[in-house]
């Protein structure tokens, strides 16, 4: 397995080998599936919506409906105005959804086409929307992606009006389960919140044996328009949700607070009371009993986790995350890499390792990819891999464990339904990396020294 | 109502006028026309992919020793990275690049500024990290768009480094589906590789395998078959596939194609140039497999090998039968809808009958009329504006062109064993059946309603579509990480699977007991 990588690490600035991150318009279109009723369209050649369909499905295990422009040379010479003009009107009526979202491609984008002027001339069906955003695939990455598209429903959508009691929150590219973790954590709370986009009940749907193309849940329209008008919001995970935070504020003028992911004690303890500062009510009992038993987890197993060498990749805003929560545990993090460009991650990260005095030649790396991990590792081992599914070659490469977090999992079933946000989803990841580390001991250990109490 | 009128009533006009001639009714004793290979329409969510997606996700991304790079930012590069189950082992150099992606990443400055220096660099770094012995560059669409000469930059890359370099303009807006990228791809291999390896002797009864991409090990139980009954395979067309052994591909003496819409470019170029027969053969259920063995062992008319081939056959049924006959037992009289790529929604029609599974519909993704009607529909295939940009290489004979049979014994095979010939789907299809060209979401929906078939065999995108409106669908693309399901052993894996399937004790447990039962 990659026997071709040597331990040499070469300076390059020219290929990316084995990439840690994809495209923007991937992430546009799973933001879109978020919102109620909408269907996301991705304005370019088939291949790509064929691509992140079949990549999203993969990952979620659920359909993933989207449509395209189906961009031929022609279109690509002349314009795609007249191809996407023909799919508004077809999407309407074949699929009958009450929005569709676009996003732009590489293609589109390096013709230049103008989505504003080709939407403003549409003939759009009453009570029907169509929204967009730019998501030119040689910018930023899918997290990006992601935040433009959020950020397109805001433009179009939000309205400022009559103040309403509740908050807005943009969750970040965050999976179903997380966004239910997050509705559970406000409910506890007392808080009021419209999440965009929602994909608890879009992409993790019950089997009933009846087809849905469009299920119930994901944010409505309404909501979304009410976003203009909250008294404040809550932007989690900077990177994917700092563009509709920014549009939010200059389109209404709703404050946010930009905050990271509640991933790990210490950032969940925080997120919980921004929303105790939020709703003025106390913490309930429950949560403090959550919080007790993730602790008395982190101390019981304490030593297994002590100092144990650990490479953390994937989005940036969830690896910050990972990292925090791996310090708390004891584990030393010795490569913390994401493929997203954008330098904030590694003075993020750099911080929390100075708080645990941690540093101890960690590497840290924005733009890096999967090929250059795998150098440090050669040049380092590591003893647990914490990421994402194409870690899988590393840890056969080298055997090291490899426990799944972030976005892509593609080999894996069931695990978009849990969290990695809250005491809980914290709780359950220390647990399986817990699992990871003690299974291989466990495997690796003279039979003498195999004890069945640990 | 019948599937056409469901399907047709509800589009608007427009819609109507593009798909009406995509549906077809098998009829016995009608030749039925179908349009295909024509263009998607916008907003209709297709099945399809794209150019590049042809082109190096289908024939050049399985090449193992070769670093493909993609030139373009980054998503092209990192969805064909892996997806798509062709395995490989590393060749004899040690060599296996398919484990890694390489791609050039542009950014904003690379689409404004052009892209060639960075890609040049690339390949200076891959040089000096890999040091590959052959290089392809796949372009994707804004590589087009502004004009980056990956051509130019593959001479310099030959002249800088004394290795072969093929660049395939592949961008994705190119033709109407993945099939335009499998014609570029195919052109690339017969201008730069086919036939540029000479040295040492090859000897026996000498094949290509051509269109066997060895998704879940397809090509490995093929080949293992072959080698048993004594052929020497000499490439295969590109499942575990190598450059080196493709530049020898010209010496064999036969080409067997197994994915006719892929790869049958070169099949009929290689003819042209070097006098190389093919022969479409089918290793997907007993009975074509069996036909497939026999029809070689005739075109080689060797009595020594016609019997081996039986002897081979015979053990190989042997082997299976028992087990087959107990599942077709559990699958008989079910009903079948096969929608994939190229040419498989024709091949698994055969090893469904070996269960007693009849096939109710039947469409592919992107090929052509004569996938469907039958190669002799070529000549009438009016060329459009998408595939007039497609190269239509010409190639003339080659100094070491060698015709294997005399033209008399060619003619009595062409109609004794369909020598270079291919019969399409539609003829292999029932009366009363269906077959659909680029068959949508929509019309997936409408199909299964109408048509309700048991299983639905089709790839991830429908999967959970069909599987939540309460029908098995198992994925023909990538098996759903099983396999091999060509060959003998394949063909029982397949049964296994399929019975697996169906009978998942899940499927029962659909209705809650407080609600009245609507499902099996």
């Amino acid at each position: 397995m990659l026997d071709q990588t040597p331990k040499e690490i070469a300076v390059r600035t020219g290929i990316c080998v084995n990439p840690l991150k994809t495209c923007q318009p991937v992430g546009a279109l799973y933001a879109a599936l978020g919102v109620q009723k909408c269907l996301p369209h991705s304005h370019g050649s088939q291949g790509c919506v064929s691509y992140h369909r079949t990549f999203l499905t993969r990952h979620f295990k659920e359909p993933a409906v989207a449509s395209s422009s189906s961009f031929t040379e022609g279109a690509s010479v002349f314009g795609g105005g007249a191809n996407l003009k023909q799919s508004v009107k077809n999407i309407f009526d074949v699929y009958d959804p009450d929005v569709i979202a676009v996003h732009t491609t590489c293609l589109s984008e390096t013709i230049g086409d103008d989505l504003n002027a080709f939407i403003q001339e549409l003939d759009i069906p009453d009570g029907k929307l169509v929204v967009h955003c730019n998501t030119p695939s040689y910018v930023g990455s899918h997290v990006t992606g992601f935040g433009q598209m959020v950020a397109g429903f805001i433009k179009y959508l939000a309205q400022k009006s009559e103040p309403v009691n509740k908050i807005g929150v943009f969750p970040g590219f965050v999976n179903p389960g997380d966004i239910r973790e997050l509705k559970r954590l406000f409910g506890l709370m007392g808080v009021t919140a419209t999440i965009l986009p929602d994909t608890s009940e879009s992409l993790d749907n019950p089997m009933t044996g009846t087809y849905q193309m469009f299920p119930e849940g994901g944010t409505s329209i309404e909501e979304i328009r009410s976003l203009g008008s909250v008294k404040r919001a809550l932007a989690l995970g900077p990177v994917a949700s700092k563009e509709p935070a920014l549009v939010l504020k200059s389109k209404c003028g709703v404050e946010t607070d930009l905050m990271v992911l509640p991933m790990g004690l210490a950032r969940v303890d925080a997120f919980i009371m921004k929303l105790k500062e939020i709703s003025g009510a106390p913490v309930p009992q429950e949560l403090e009993l959550e919080r007790g038993r993730l602790l008395d987890l982190m101390l019981d197993a304490n030593q297994y986790f002590h100092q144990k060498k650990v490479a953390i990749f994937g989005d940036p805003d969830t690896v910050t995350g990972l990292t925090a929560m791996a310090l708390e545990l004891g584990l030393a993090p010795k490569y913390v890499a994401t493929g997203t460009p954008g330098e904030a991650f590694v003075t993020e990260v750099n911080g929390l390792l100075d708080q645990y005095e941690a540093k101890n030649g960690t590497r840290v790396k924005a733009s890096a990819d999967l090929f250059e991990l795998h150098q440090w590792i050669k040049n380092e081992p590591v003893d647990l891999l914490l990421g994402t599914s194409y870690g899988k070659q590393i840890a056969k490469a080298e055997d090291i464990p490899l426990v799944r977090a972030g976005f892509p999992i593609l080999d894996r079933y069931g695990h978009a339904h849990h969290p990695l946000i809250g005491y809980a989803g914290t709780r359950r990841l220390a647990e399986l990396i817990l699992g990871a580390l003690m299974d291989r001991y466990d495997r690796d250990c003279a039979d003498e020294d195999l004890d069945v109490v640990m | 109502m019948d599937f056409k009128s469901a399907v047709l009533g509800r589009y608007n006009a427009r819609i109507y006028k593009s798909r009406k001639d995509h549906i077809v009714e098998v009829k016995d004793g009608v030749e039925q026309k179908i349009a295909a290979n024509t263009r998607a329409v916008p907003g209709i969510m297709t099945n399809r992919g794209c150019c590049y997606a042809g082109c190096k996700g289908v024939v050049v991304g399985p090449l193992k020793d070769t670093c493909v790079i993609t030139h373009g930012p980054i998503g092209c590069g990192f969805y064909s990275w892996g997806t798509r189950r062709n395995k490989a082992r590393p060749d004899s150099d040690g060599n296996n690049y398919i484990q890694y992606c390489f791609s050039t990443d542009m950014q904003e400055a690379d689409i404004v500024f052009g892209g060639e220096k960075k890609l040049k660099r690339a390949i200076d770094e891959v040089m000096a990290i890999f040091k590959p012995k052959r290089i392809m560059i796949c372009s994707t669409c804004p590589v087009g768009l502004i004009g980056d000469d990956i051509h130019a930059v593959a001479s310099q890359v030959e002249k800088d480094y004394g290795v072969t370099c093929v660049a395939f303009s592949c961008e994705g807006y190119k033709g109407v589906s993945q099939s335009a990228g499998h014609h570029i791809a195919n052109n690339g291999l017969m201008k730069k590789i086919i036939g540029t390896d000479d040295s040492g002797t090859i000897t026996g009864h000498t094949v290509n395998l051509l269109g066997e991409y060895n998704i879940g090990g397809d090509g490995w139980e093929t080949e293992r078959l072959l080698r048993k009954i004594g052929y020497n395979v000499v490439a295969v067309f590109t499942g575990d596939g190598s450059v080196a052994d493709i530049a020898r591909s010209h010496r064999a003496d036969i080409n067997l194609v197994q994915c006719h819409r892929s790869i049958n470019y070169v099949a009929e170029m290689m003819k042209t140039a070097f006098g190389t027969n093919w022969l479409k053969v089918n290793f997907i259920g007993l009975k074509a497999i069996a036909k497939s063995l026999r029809d070689l062992a005739v075109f080689f008319g060797d009595s020594q090998l016609v019997e081996r081939t039986e002897m081979v056959i015979a053990e190989e049924v042997a082997a299976v039968e028992p087990e087959m006959t107990a599942l077709k037992a559990r699958l008989n009289g079910r009903k079948a809808a096969i929608f994939v790529g190229g040419s498989r929604s024709h091949h698994y029609q055969e090893l469904l009958l070996d269960y007693g599974v009849e096939t109710v519909l039947a469409g592919y993704e992107f090929g052509h009329r004569d996938d469907y009607e039958g190669r002799e529909v070529i000549p009438d295939i009016k060329e459009d504006a998408d595939s007039k940009n497609i190269e239509n290489l010409v190639v003339e004979p080659d100094r070491r062109y060698r015709a294997f049979l005399s033209p008399e014994r060619f003619q009595e095979l062409k109609e004794t064993i369909g020598l270079e010939e291919y019969a399409g789907l539609i003829r292999a299809m029932g009366d009363g059946s269906w077959v659909v060209d680029d068959l949508n979401h929509f019309e997936t929906e409408e199909m299964i309603k109408v048509l309700k078939p048991d299983v639905f065999f089709s790839g991830i995108k429908d999967k959970f579509v069909v599987q939540k409106a309460g029908v098995l669908c198992r994925q023909l693309h990538s098996y759903d990480y099983s396999g091999p399901y060509a060959g003998y052993s394949g063909a029982l894996n397949f049964g296994r699977d399929l019975t697996m399937g169906l009978f998942a004790p899940a499927w029962k447990m659909i209705d809650p007991p407080w609600r009245e039962a609507t499902h099996a």
